[in-house]
């Protein structure tokens, strides 16, 4: 759990953050939205005191973030740094074992979670291991900073913005990764990005922040649907609403009853993809089947519009 | 089939024609300060080697001028120098009357530009073979010990510059010390004081500024000068603090000569620090930082090592710099080869100048190369990282 109360910034006269306070639930994502400019990296980098707040206070699993040396804090906090950082001078094995071995971890067992990493990633552990960081394309490289983050199985995450330089499609992916590793470890993860796609996508909670202060903080469908000023509005794009809440939402919740001719959309697909496959198809109804591929009645344009509306 | 010349080819075929041609190979002394009469290669050499160090030239100019495989520029180049070294030990002998002990014989224009010249191609072959590290190395090794075993030999021996060394042999040797000895340490001191210095600087803005130029102004004064404004101060320490002249430290001497070098070492040393460590990534940095290092070993794991390949060309610098320089200190009693360059000047012989310039140049030649391939190997040991 990360907890924080009314945290402010001031450099000279300006602003940078100003009476922020959040909290994060355990093993759960929270995603930092907003303008460039806004406080973002600040606000994340405050928490592994990075940089040190003028006033307020930050509690992880209830214990100030003050109480321990700052390299003992940053330790025990994985940090995904804007542009990768990793070291050049490093293979990316040694760069991924960087935390374990300042927290003295045996040489067998680095070994062994260096090699997890790289699996979980799809990274060969033979062939990427030894591999200098310049001999890696840019997706590879954010990938093994998130999984250098990752490496001493930390219970907190911050990461700024991971994916920035990824493909649509290496980015679906990589999203997919993050997602599957926090449901595996736990880990509570707090994550900066540009994109209000990626931010609906994977937080549980969205926080948009505009000129250093969090105008709002709330589930992705609150958010979509009670924008909480014209800013946020905005910043969700109102063209894009009706869209946004359906990828929230799974074709398996969505079941009607009866039948319908064409192929099957599987349960887990999101709505809106549903939706996208109808309209494209120019049919009304299509089948959905579970993941063993068992019959399970059929979605329609009309259910889905619906769902679509903003709730109540 | 068109004959196609190399461009490089033909400055070294023009330089080693006129050499061997046209310019004096040897010069004839009856004593070693009247001036000298030069001798061509036909002249100055015994009956069939005179024509046949010709014939070598003249197969070698050719192969130089023509595009030719490297293999021949370098058999040609090896074989040139050797003959060159061999054929002025012979021109020694056959110059000097039998039974004659004032008269010189010494290495005239010719010779210097033939050994120029070849020099010149066999290094160009050297770079196009673009010779690994340790390759290079074992180059300077075998060059070494040739000219080792040519000097042992006795061939050289009837020349002048050593019939120079032969009266001071043992002088020789303690100055070549002393050179050394000045040389490496005011470097050893420049980067035990210079590193630290460097990375405050990196970490203290407010302190870059001043320090470069206070050091670029140190740089700009003359090393006389320099001497001059050390006479004062080190002669009141030496009065003043105890046991200072118990260990040498005086007005004049080795101990200014040290302090002087050392003053001219530390602006490489400390500004090529400052550059390494301003070109660590920002984001390397930073992520050093946010994963938990401390101060030092952030210092020690990131930022050093990625600044070192720079910091090692500044040594580069200053070694090769002070090799040169140390020849000044004689001129306060400091000791070095530069002892020989002035008593030669002073006595205007010339053979004499040799012997103190010929082993300074040598040396900051080897210690050029030893230091490339060292900056070359460090490179490698992390491939060669691209900037980011
Ligand atoms: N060390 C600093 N000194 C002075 N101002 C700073 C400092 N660091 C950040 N700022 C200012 O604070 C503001 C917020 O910066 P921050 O990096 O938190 O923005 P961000 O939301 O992460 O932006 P981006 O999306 O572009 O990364 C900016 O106006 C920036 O200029
Ligand atoms: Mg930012």
């Amino acid at each position: 759990m990360i907890e924080i109360e009314n945290i402010t910034k001031r450099y000279d006269k300006q602003t940078v953050v100003n009476d922020v306070s959040m909290v994060v639930e355990p093993r759960t994502i929270a995603a930092i939205v907003g303008t460039s400019g806004s406080g973002k990296t600040t606000l994340l980098r405050m928490i592994n005191r990075l940089v040190e707040p003028t006033s307020g206070t930050i509690k992880l699993d209830g214990v100030d973030n003050h109480s321990l040396p700052d390299y003992e804090l940053r330790r025990s906090i994985g940090y995904a740094i804007q542009g990768h950082g990793l070291f050049p001078h490093r293979t990316v094995a040694q760069n991924i074992a960087t935390v374990p071995l300042l927290l003295g971890w045996d040489r067998e067992r680095i070994d062994e979670r260096v090699d997890e990493l790289l699996k979980l990633f799809q990274l060969d552990p033979a062939d990427f291991g030894p591999r200098y960081p310049h001999e890696l394309s840019g997706g590879q490289q954010q990938r093994v900073g998130v999984a250098r983050a990752l490496a001493a199985k930390p219970n907190v995450l911050l990461m700024d913005e991971p994916f920035g330089a990824l493909d649509p499609i290496i980015r679906t992916k990589a999203q997919e990764d993050l997602l599957a590793i926090q449901k595996h470890f736990g880990t509570t993860i707090i994550l900066v990005t540009h994109d209000m796609e990626e931010a609906v996508h994977l937080g549980h909670k969205i926080a948009v922040m505009d000129g250093g202060k969090l105008v709002q903080y709330a589930r992705p469908a609150e958010i979509l649907a009670k924008p909480a000023s014209s800013f946020v509005e905005t910043l969700v794009g109102s063209s894009e609403r009706p869209f946004r809440l359906l990828s929230l939402g799974r074709v398996g919740d969505a079941v009607e009853k009866g039948s319908a001719e064409g192929e099957a959309i599987p349960a887990d697909a999101s709505q809106r993809d549903a939706l996208a496959e109808l309209l494209w198809t120019g049919k009304p109804a299509l089948p959905v089947k579970d993941t063993d591929g068992k019959a399970l009645g059929r979605v329609t344009v009309d259910g889905l519009v619906k769902l679509a509306a903003r709730p109540a | 089939m068109a004959i196609r010349f190399d461009k490089l080819g033909v400055v070294i075929a023009a330089i080693a024609a006129y050499a061997a041609f046209l310019a004096p190979f040897a010069t004839f002394r009856a004593n070693r300060i009247v001036p000298g009469e030069g001798r061509l290669i036909l002249d100055a050499l015994p009956a069939v080697s005179g024509p046949l160090l010709l014939a070598l030239v003249v197969v070698a100019i050719v192969v130089a001028l023509l595009k030719t495989p490297l293999a021949w520029r370098l058999v040609v180049s090896v074989v040139l120098l050797v003959a060159l070294a061999l054929a002025i030990g012979m021109a020694g002998g056959f110059l000097t009357p039998p039974g004659n002990t004032f008269a010189r014989v010494s290495p005239a224009s010719g010779f210097w530009l033939l050994i120029f010249a070849f020099t010149l191609l066999l290094a160009d072959v050297l770079t196009r073979l673009e010779l690994s590290p340790f390759v290079r190395l074992a180059v300077l090794l075998i060059a070494a010990v040739a000219v080792g075993m040519l000097l042992a030999s006795g061939a050289w021996d009837s020349l002048s510059i050593l019939k120079e060394y032969a009266n001071r042999a043992d002088t020789f040797w303690a100055e070549a010390r002393k050179h050394v000895t000045l040389a490496l340490g005011s470097l050893l001191a420049a980067v035990v004081v210079g590193l630290p210095l460097g990375i405050l600087c990196h970490r203290v803005e407010a302190l870059r500024a001043g320090v470069l130029n206070v050091l670029n102004i140190i740089q700009t004064i003359p090393s006389i000068a320099l001497f001059g404004m050390l006479i004062g101060p080190l002669g009141w320490v030496a009065l003043h603090v105890p046991g200072a002249s118990a260990i040498g430290i005086r007005g004049i001497g080795t101990a200014p000569a040290f302090v002087a070098l050392f003053l001219y070492s530390l602006l490489p040393v400390v500004a090529n620090t400052v550059v390494g460590l301003a070109g660590v990534p920002k984001a390397a940095n930073e992520a050093a930082r946010g994963m938990g290092m401390t101060d030092w070993q952030r210092l020690s794991g990131v930022e050093f090592p990625l600044a070192f390949p720079v910091i090692l060309t500044g040594i580069r610098i200053v070694l090769v710099q002070n090799i040169g320089l140390a020849t000044i200190a004689a001129l306060i009693g400091g000791g070095g080869f530069g002892v020989f360059v002035f008593q030669g000047v002073g006595q205007t012989a010339m053979d004499l100048v040799l012997l103190g310039a010929v082993p300074t140049v040598a040396l900051a030649f080897a210690a050029g190369i030893v230091l490339d391939a060292i900056i070359e190997l460090t490179a490698t040991a992390r491939r060669k990282e691209a900037v980011a």
